[in-house]
């Protein structure tokens, strides 16, 4: 399961980017990858999408969010949390 | 140059049902957010609201009325009659003529949009009501006080988003001080308090859940409000002729585009819209003493405006009042510059500056003197209100107190 989160977090935040998938590394931030907050905001959006989540973010806050968005292995490891919270 | 003034004023919002009950919350810094009433709230994360309680439209309106009048033409209509019955003018022959209605929404008839989709996608139903078309759009409320009070001149809406009101208050000021009209019907109506409206704005995830606190290092989003302001806006010979109690003068007004994003707000375009209206209204920005602020409670808006108004004022940014009092009637969006006239005008004829409430924690990226939480005395000459919508599409107009 956490390969399958992992690749489609990736190709989510790829096409947001407009970037291969390949070319995502698990280190970037969202701001190295090219992604303003606005399409932080849409990104979240297709990943509640994608795995029937609800991703508990405040734009006005990010900092503050249980969510961390700082880089694209934190989110992966955060989806991973909320995916498996849904589960339980 | 032909001078404008303000000679009747009307509300209803969350604060009140008339001008004098909302300045008095004003006043008294009282908070109009609370938990939404509406239907299928519990699918909605964000449940505040400053909706406007113990509202019976059939109070108002009978039956014919309310089936071609949608909430945001009902707040237009009941805060028109207040401006225009308190500015005496009956509208007749030439003057008649000579004015007109412009307004201001974002969602026009939002509720009537939302119940009719309810019906067709959700019920199922294949057929709807035969009014739905003119009650929905946005031009509704502008036609229908237009009908109501003989208003033949030139009347349209204006939709710039959160800037809508003062957008379309400016267009009248430009009017009458152009020879265009002798008076104009002006302001800004809203309902965007129904599931569809409260929902889309979840979605930008910019809505506060607990409160609307601009300023404060505590914020945390905007509060969604509803209702109307609107205003007799007339020549100042006409008015002075007939002996005219003045509330206001209007002496400037500004307006530029940001050109940048379509969500983001920009120092620059906010600064220049502010020296813009000063520079309309030919004084020094050392006269202003009070600005009703955008101040939408969000992170991006409060430091951004505070930038801008740095900015724009020099070191007397330091010195004059900055208030946000949609901390107590939430964002009317499109109405919102209409009601927060309000507060211009009870700072220049009243000497009270309203609060910015639910101010707990100073942010250093704030740093102005937001009147927090309680009303001020204090003389002020001129006042500004702020609106920088999404869109990037700033207005600002100048207020100066009665001659």
């Amino acid at each position: 399961m956490a390969d399958d989160v992992k690749d489609k977090v990736i190709r989510i935040i790829a096409e947001q980017a407009m970037l291969d998938p390949a070319d995502i590394s698990m280190t970037q931030s969202l701001e190295e990858i090219g992604i303003d907050s606005l399409g932080l905001v849409e990104s979240i959006f297709a990943i509640e999408e994608e795995f029937d989540i609800q991703v508990p973010f405040n734009a006005n806050e990010p900092a503050k969010s249980e969510f961390d968005i700082s880089s694209v292995a934190s989110i992966v490891g955060a989806v991973e949390g909320l995916v498996a919270a849904q589960k339980a | 140059m032909r001078r404008v003034v303000i000679t009747g004023a009307g509300t209803i919002n969350a604060l009140g049902a008339s001008v004098p009950a909302t300045l008095e919350a004003m006043r008294e810094g009282r908070c109009g957010i609370g938990p939404l009433e509406i239907r299928d709230i519990d699918r909605l994360t964000v449940q505040i609201g400053a909706q406007i309680r113990d509202y019976d439209e059939s109070a108002h309106f009978n039956r014919q009325q309310i089936a071609l009048y949608d909430r945001f033409t009902q707040f237009a209509l009941l805060s028109a009659a207040e401006a225009v019955g308190q500015s005496g003018l009956v509208f007749e022959g030439e003057l008649a003529a000579r004015a007109g209605v412009i307004m201001g929404t974002s969602g026009g008839g939002l509720n009537t949009q939302d119940e009719n989709y309810r019906v067709v996608y959700e019920e199922g139903k294949n057929r709807v009501h035969p009014f739905v078309v003119p009650k929905l759009m946005n031009n509704a409320a502008a036609s229908h006080v237009s009908m109501q009070w003989n208003l033949q001149g030139p009347s349209f809406t204006v939709a710039t988003a959160c800037a809508s009101s003062n957008h379309a208050m400016g267009q009248a000021f430009a009017m009458i001080r152009s020879g265009l009209a002798d008076a104009m019907v002006t302001g800004g109506s809203e309902a965007m308090l129904c599931f569809g409206g409260v929902k889309a704005w979840e979605g930008l995830r910019v809505m506060s859940r607990d409160g609307c606190r601009p300023f404060s290092a505590t914020r945390n989003g905007m509060v969604q409000g509803e209702g109307a302001g609107m205003f007799v806006f007339e020549e100042y010979e006409h008015a002075a002729a007939r002996g005219a109690e003045i509330l206001a003068e209007v002496i400037g007004f500004a307006m530029t585009s940001d050109a940048v994003d379509i969500v983001m707000p920009s120092k620059k375009g906010a600064a220049r819209a502010i020296s813009g209206a000063l520079a309309d209204a030919r004084i020094d920005r050392e006269a202003v003493g009070y600005i009703n602020a955008h101040g939408t409670g969000t992170a991006a808006n409060d430091k951004t405006e505070c930038a801008a108004v740095a900015d724009a004022f020099g070191k007397h940014a330091n010195d004059l009042m900055i208030s946000s009092t949609k901390s107590m009637h939430g964002h009317l969006i499109g109405g919102t510059g209409a009601v927060e006239l309000l507060a211009c005008i009870m700072a220049l004829r009243d000497g009270v500056v309203a609060p910015t409430i639910g101010y707990e924690e100073p942010d250093p990226e704030c740093a102005l003197d937001v009147v927090p939480n309680e009303a001020r005395e204090a003389r002020v000459e001129v006042a500004l209100s702020n609106a920088f919508a999404f869109g990037g599409l700033n207005a600002v107009l100048a207020l100066r107190a009665a001659p």
